[in-house]
């Protein structure tokens, strides 16, 4: 019983992998090279639902403010780059920065300590509460980051210059790609790895049944919080590499809407499975393009299909491609 | 005379105006199987809530294996080995029948920041896993969905999790509650068979399992214990017999 | 002077608190009565403003706009919540998250591709465009203090009929226990939908108002309902008293902040440093008071306990 299911997983996989690789080429040959630049933007956003993932889809914490975390590590590479550019000196005498090997530990780090402070206090609560107390602290980072007139304000930061890594052409559409590419499947193969894990099973369980948990003896609220420490770290990155994508780090990034949208992904793409998001946010955002190619006013046809995937089935795309399976 | 396992003095929880729990003192000895019985509305529930650490007492302490307990959260209750089963049946329906009882014993194995080694592999976890499931004779299912379980099955493995963490005490809140005659039989082997080796706080309506297995007998009523003694004892205490048994004894 | 600039602003931080109410009393029942987060709920604000505007014109009277607003748009509501909402009710938290979340996109694009992209303009009625002396010196717009009249008025209505009347006492019944209301006969489905419309109706007098003192414009739902989110959970879930309390904790907070911070920073910085600092900081204060109130009371200030 447990084996087709598997097997049907990992093809699943496998074949993923290679269209995903398949990308770059197959749109160069057919002349549509200018998505490659979109995909990579898709790839970024699967991280950021992947993060997502982590603390809803395996911890039962719904997250209304996760674009807070991407925006913040949109913010450390922005401002990098704007003190390189600019010449002036950062607080603590630190100097403005490109290299990505600085500047993307960096944008983990900021978003880490974020998301310690904010779920320190968020996770006093549950239910409803945390859905909104998450979304309220995302939008006083968007207040705060339109405040910030040295950096642009509500227009936010452009880019002069993609980060630096270590010989690699980051302006290059493809290049960019499959680094975007290699950092998502790392996290997702790390990220499956983890589920299984004693944290793992701790989270899933605080998911099913947290008073359980702690009658059984788990201090759960420190684990709830490194889990939500550590998803805001790889969403800071997903945060990182999308100011690359788009040359720019403005206060939107951080809007709730962004954070409703990852949501979507998550829930889209099939919650807690971790590979559902990234095919979510692969669907919502080809979706969203094709929609708007069809008319401005796409929104109003993706509202109600939204309405329409909350009412429907909660399996996601991915439980629909990997089929019917047993408990872990 | 030893000093009881678990003892609890002048307990007291109010909701608003309302009285639940009335100076209680309550005393388990070591190696006993203790009952805690009393009509519905007695205060059960919220004594039970009281000793587990899920409702904090307004006054009065709970002393636990030599620690006063009284202020410790759920899960330091738990650590120091007071492990409960719920009345309603609380397991992860998510979970394999193994996986539930490894984090049962993964509870008690140290923290678990442990990122990489697949859980339900790890022999540490499974070991020990295993044989609470063999205790309570659910280890030929242990790959089945928990969420597949019948009632009696899940009240087994309730059980099984409770026992996973070699506790010094179990508080078996209504282990029979909505099972058929041929499963509460079942059951009332299993406790039988853990009497004397486990000490045990047992909530059951049903009062033959109860002063079948009982080495002492406390009544609640009004949020107060009215009488404490062995099954016998209770038997022909009179007041217990008007306040609680009623016009039916 | 700074005592002049203190009452006006207090007034207004009030009406801003009053506007607030009127949005967190609807949101506060559907939550506490039907257990839904409602995000779309700031889509019937911005339509109230839209209706009012329009009609206003077409009637060439605002009061009467705004008098076939609120029936509309608590009509519009209606509609919603059988349609949708009423699925909604025994979902998880996250189903309703999506669900209106795709209801606001949706209603966001339909007024726009009615009412085009650009704001409109939306008078009060002539007879009360002037303003009062209040106290020697200080003259306040009469519109603004009908619009805190209103809000009071209706404030300490939904209090008697919540506490007097027998869809009050309904509602006080299916807030504490649906299916114990459900068997003594209250027809909870159609008592839903009529807190779903009065809830509605509430939104659309909050936006007919505030379309005369801000711009009526698509999107200007969310930034009332993002505030209004702050106040129930403040307030704390359920509670009219507590959303009361909070809608104008909140409006104070937000409009004192917003014109006190950067007075006080001048003192102690160079004046453009001060507005910019001031801005950034105003615009946080109300989330600061919530995860105040939070850190002291996790379920809000009137919030049921557990």
């Amino acid at each position: 019983m447990a084996h087709a299911p598997d097997f049907r997983r990992w093809l699943a996989l496998a074949l993923l992998l290679i269209l995903a690789v398949a990308v770059p080429p197959v749109l160069a040959a057919l002349g549509q090279g200018f998505y490659i630049g979109f995909a990579a933007r898709v790839l970024i956003m699967a991280l950021a639902a992947l993060s997502l993932d982590l603390v809803m889809g395996l911890g039962g914490m719904i997250s209304f403010g996760h674009a807070a975390f991407l925006g913040l590590g949109a913010y450390v590479v922005g401002i990098g780059s704007w003190h390189v550019f600019d010449g002036a000196p950062l607080p603590f005498g630190l100097a403005g920065s490109e290299n990505a090997l600085i500047v993307w530990p960096l944008a983990m780090l900021v978003a880490g300590l974020a998301a310690l402070g904010i779920g320190a206090i968020s996770l006093r609560t549950t239910g409803v509460h945390f859905i909104m107390i998450t979304l309220a602290f995302a939008q006083m980072l968007f207040f705060l980051a339109g405040g910030l007139k040295t950096y642009g304000g509500d227009d936010g930061i452009t880019l002069y210059n993609r980060s630096q890594l270590a010989g690699l052409k980051l302006s290059d559409p493809t290049t960019f790609y499959y680094l975007c590419l290699g950092l998502l499947v790392t996290v997702l193969a790390v990220l499956l790895r983890l589920s299984s894990s004693r944290f793992g099973m701790v989270l899933r369980g605080v998911r099913d049944n947290e008073r359980r948990m702690r009658a059984l003896g788990f201090p759960t609220y420190r684990y709830k919080l490194a889990a939500f420490v550590l998803s805001g770290m790889i969403c800071g990155l997903a945060g990182a590499l999308l100011a690359n994508a788009s040359e720019f780090a403005s206060p939107a990034i951080m809007s709730w809407q962004r954070s409703g949208e990852l949501l979507v992904m998550v829930v889209l793409g099939g919650m807690g499975s971790l590979i559902g998001p990234v095919l979510g946010a692969v669907a919502l955002m080809v979706l969203e393009e094709s929609l708007a190619d069809l008319t401005q006013h796409w929104q109003v046809i993706l509202g109600p299909l939204l309405v329409l995937l909350a009412l429907s089935a909660r399996r996601g795309l991915w439980g629909w491609i990997k089929g019917r399976d047993g408990a872990p | 005379m030893t000093e009881p396992l678990l003892h609890t003095s002048g307990l007291v929880k109010r909701y608003g105006g309302v009285i639940a729990t009335h100076q209680v003192a309550l005393a388990v000895e070591r190696g006993h199987l203790h009952a805690l019985i009393g009509p519905n509305g007695a205060g059960k529930s919220t004594l039970i809530g009281l000793l587990s650490g899920e409702m904090a007492a307004d006054a009065g302490h709970i002393h636990f294996n030599g620690h006063d307990v009284t202020r410790l959260h759920v899960h330091r209750r738990a650590r120091l080995g007071l492990a409960r089963s719920f009345q309603i049946t609380s397991i992860f329906k998510s979970f394999s029948v193994l996986a539930n009882v490894v984090l049962a014993v993964q509870a008690h194995a140290g923290h678990s920041f442990r990122f990489w080694r697949p859980a339900v592999r790890d022999p540490a976890l499974v070991g020990p896993a295993l044989a609470a499931l063999d205790r309570v004779g659910l280890a030929d299912r242990r790959h089945h969905a928990a969420a597949a379980l019948s009632h009696g099955e899940r009240r087994q493995l309730e059980l099984a999790m409770a026992l996973a963490g070699d506790p010094a005490m179990l508080l078996l809140d209504e282990p029979m509650a909505g099972m058929g005659p041929e499963d509460g039989r079942a059951m009332v082997d299993l406790l039988q068979s853990l009497k004397g080796e486990r000490t045990i706080l047992l909530v059951e309506h049903d009062m033959d399992a109860v002063f079948q297995l009982a080495d002492r007998i406390s009544v609640l009523v009004y949020g107060a214990v009215i009488a404490s003694g062995t099954p016998d004892h209770i038997r022909t205490d009179p007041e217990v017999r008007r306040a609680y048994l009623g016009e039916e004894a | 002077m700074i005592a002049q600039l203190f009452i006006e602003q207090g007034l207004n931080g009030l009406q801003l608190g009053v506007t607030l109410f009127l949005m967190a009393a609807g949101l506060t029942l559907v939550f506490g009565i039907m257990d839904v987060i409602h995000l779309s709920h700031g889509s019937f604000y911005m339509i109230g403003a839209y209706l009012t505007a329009t009609l206003g014109a077409r009637f060439d009277s605002y009061l009467l706009g705004l008098a076939l607003a609120i029936p509309l748009v608590a009509l519009i509501g209606m509609v919603v919540e059988w349609i949708a909402i009423r699925r909604l009710y025994e979902r998880d938290h996250l189903d309703q998250v999506l669900a209106t979340f795709g209801l606001i996109m949706f209603f966001n694009e339909a007024i726009g591709m009615i009412w085009g992209a650009q704001p409109i303009f939306l008078s009060p009625p002539e007879s009360l465009a002037g303003t009062v002396e209040l106290v020697p010196g200080l003259f306040y717009p009469q519109f603004r203090l009908a619009i805190l009249g209103t809000g009071l008025t209706v404030a300490a209505g939904l209090g008697l009929m919540i506490r007097h009347t027998r869809l009050g006492m309904r509602l006080r019944a299916g807030a504490s226990d649906r299916a114990m209301a459900g068997a003594l006969g209250v027809n909870i489905d159609g008592l839903f939908t009529m807190v779903f419309g009065l809830g509605a109706g509430l939104a659309a007098l909050a936006g007919g108002m505030a379309g005369t003192v801000l711009s009526v414009q698509v999107g200007m739902g969310e930034s009332i309902l993002i505030l209004t989110f702050v106040v129930v959970v403040i307030g704390g879930i359920g509670s009219i008293k507590g959303a009361l309390v909070g809608a104008i904790l909140v409006g104070l907070v937000d409009t004192l902040a917003r014109t006190m911070l950067p007075v006080a920073l001048r003192a102690t910085m160079a004046a453009s440093q001060a507005d910019s600092v001031a801005a950034s900081l105003s615009s946080t204060s109300v989330y600061v008071l919530m995860i105040l109130v939070l850190a002291w009371r996790p379920k809000g200030l009137y919030g049921a306990r557990t």
